[in-house]
């Protein structure tokens, strides 16, 4: 027999009973829509997250005051907390590998221009802060004091903040009051957005050390180091901790590194990327008993059918051959269908609510339809077992 | 070219042991026309299904064109029933799905006979059963007559060496059913060898070899003069 007669006779019957093998295609199609809707929002906010995470480089390690002995607690545990500061930074600077040291220091401030004032976030930084977390000057550039310490009083500031207190004039070169000080405008940050919840446009970069004096705060609150792409974060990670516990005499800091932290979001994605894709299994389940269901029907309705089918010839494998064929129409068709409806739903949801991120691995969607088709195969193989090993006689005069 | 030898079926009901074929010894040769006849439960059926390759003897030989083909394994039964033997059964047993055509091509589909060669076969048979026209048609669209005509199509288009026929005229009203055998017997030219099993004994006399079966054995075997 012809694999293209083979096709033509089960869709003959699949075909017949347009509504049962409808319905029952459904059922597929509904675990597999399930599975596909579910798992493209799940990849879509993996890859969402991600993007986030690292549109500032992979390759930084972090480093806060305070030893976290449990999880959640950054804050010295004990009140001699020794803080991080400029030499600390310094310290970070000579080790190899290392490409930029940025020192970090955070608040808020009011700025003022010409009689506008506007409050906003104060960031204290390094001068190679562009470098090191990617991020681009749109005009000027940022200030390139070599000590840390004595870094003059300029800024740099965000994109909204030109477009807020400077109008149409070119802020470069002006002065602009910070909590009453005086700044010299050095360059124009490039608009970025809203990066976790933080609006870097809204904001101002000074020197850490300036910083640190407006604030009036004694220690920087964060040491942020970049390294080298082609070097293991472990080994830089070992080489910050032993310097630090050097200068320091212990180890009251935490290091937390980009790739770490990434790792630990992903797999936790995986997971419930995971855990959605088993819901649909269940359904996908379901799905499967009704083409059994549905299969053992048919062997019935159909034994007179299956007795004449071995009179004129037939062998049990083309009997069982034709059962299992239409099961696997059955369910490779509603797979189909149920890509379609997943993938459909899936677009239809972004476009109606862009903010959700919506991604469908093609890896996924074959690999779905394949367990469709599989499924159809497992539960048409005890119907079809049957209708080949029924006796011919029998089954003739059966009716 | 067709023997039976000793040939015994028995079937367990219950605890009980029921004997449908008694140690049957029979041969036909090639363009004879029989008929089995004999009341229900005579084992006329048992026969014609034992001919038919659809049941096995319990003990005995059955020999076809010189091959033993009692101890043929599933497949090659299959092969030899495709080849050899044509069915006609009194409720027609088309698929109802399948097209008077479709109907017809079924067995060269089991075959696995290419597409071209089938359509030419089925073409010509149609053709010849005044069928043309209804090609395209389903069974429940056909009469009785035509039914049978489309089952009679798809029992010849192998060119089997047996054509088997269960009652054939059994759901047909008396024109129909004499239309129906002519064509059956019209056959017999083509040296095709037909058994027909009925409990007519009008039609049954139209037979030039007539057995009668009574509780699983041979009754009387009787050749008639052409």
């Amino acid at each position: 027999m012809y694999l293209r007669d083979l096709i033509s006779l089960t869709s003959s019957s699949f075909l017949t009973y347009r509504m049962r093998s409808f319905l029952t295609g459904l059922g597929i199609a509904i675990g597999i829509a399930a599975v596909i809707l579910l798992t493209s929002i799940g990849e879509g906010l993996h890859q969402f997250v991600i993007k986030e995470f690292s549109q500032f480089g992979t390759n930084i390690i972090a480093i806060q005051p305070g030893k976290a002995q449990v999880q959640g607690s950054s804050v010295g545990i004990f009140g001699s907390v020794r803080a991080l500061t400029l030499e600390d930074a310094d310290a970070l600077r000579k080790l190899p590998y290392v490409e930029y040291v940025i020192p970090g220091m955070m608040g808020n401030a009011e700025v003022r221009f010409e009689g506008r004032t506007r409050r906003t976030m104060v960031l204290g930084e390094g001068r190679d802060f562009d470098k090191a977390f990617t991020m681009k000057v749109q005009s000027g550039a940022f200030w390139t004091d070599a000590d840390d310490d004595q870094a003059r009083p300029q800024v740099v500031i965000g994109a909204k903040i030109q477009q807020e207190l400077f109008l149409d004039q070119n802020p470069l070169g002006q002065y602009l009051r910070i909590g009453g000080q005086r700044f010299r405008v050095v360059g124009v940050m490039e608009s970025k957005g809203q990066i976790l919840g933080m609006d870097m446009d809204d904001s101002v970069f000074i020197p850490a050390a300036r910083a640190m004096e407006l604030l009036n705060r004694p220690s920087l609150i964060e040491i942020d180091v970049s390294y080298r792409a082609d070097v293991d974060a472990e080994t830089v990670i070992r080489l910050i901790k032993n310097r630090l516990i050097e200068v320091h005499g212990r180890e009251d800091f935490t290091i937390i590194s980009q790739e770490q932290a990434l790792e630990v979001l992903s797999s936790v994605l995986e997971i419930l990327t995971f855990a959605v894709g088993a819901l649909g299994a269940i359904s996908l389940l379901v799905g499967a008993v009704g083409i059994l269901t549905i299969m053992t029907m048919a062997v019935a309705e159909r034994t007179a059918e299956i007795g004449l089918l071995r009179a004129l010839g037939a062998r049990e494998q083309q009997v069982l051959a034709l059962f299992l064929g239409e099961a696997m129409m059955l369910s490779a068709l509603g797979g189909g269908l149920g890509l379609l409806m997943g993938i459909g739903i899936a677009q239809g949801l972004h476009m109606l609510v862009p903010a959700l991120p919506v991604h469908t691995p093609w890896m996924f969607a074959v690999l779905a339809e394949l367990t469709a088709v599989s499924i159809g195969l497992a539960a048409g193989v005890i119907p079809a077992m049957r209708a080949a090993k029924l006796d011919p006689v029998e089954a003739l005069h059966a009716e | 070219m067709i023997a039976l030898q000793n040939v015994c079926r028995t079937f367990t009901v219950g605890d009980q042991e029921v004997a449908a074929l008694r140690d049957i010894n029979l041969s036909f040769g090639a363009g004879e026309y029989i008929s089995i006849m004999g009341p229900s439960g005579s084992g006329k059926s048992t026969m014609l299904n034992m001919l038919g390759l659809l049941d096995r003897p319990s003990s005995g030989t059955y020999l076809l064109d010189g091959g033993d083909v009692t101890d043929l394994n599933d497949e090659q039964l299959a092969r030899v029933r495709r080849e050899k033997i044509g069915f006609v059964f009194q409720s027609f047993h088309l698929v109802p799905r399948l097209t008077a055509a479709q109907n017809v091509e079924l067995p060269m589909i089991l075959a696995g006979i290419p597409v071209e060669e089938r359509k030419a076969r089925v073409q010509v048979l149609m053709q010849n059963y005044g069928l043309a026209e209804r090609a395209d048609h389903r069974p429940d669209q056909l009469s009785g007559g035509q039914r049978q005509r489309v089952a009679i199509a798809r029992a010849t288009v192998m060119n089997p060496s047996v054509l088997l026929a269960d009652e054939p005229t059994g759901n047909l009203d008396q024109a129909t059913g004499w239309e129906v055998l002519k064509l059956l017997e019209g056959l017999l030219e083509q040296g095709i060898t037909l058994v027909l099993v009925t409990h007519d004994a009008e039609i049954g006399a139209r037979a030039h070899r007539q057995i009668h079966m009574l509780d699983g054995r041979i009754l009387s075997d009787e050749q008639q003069a052409k």
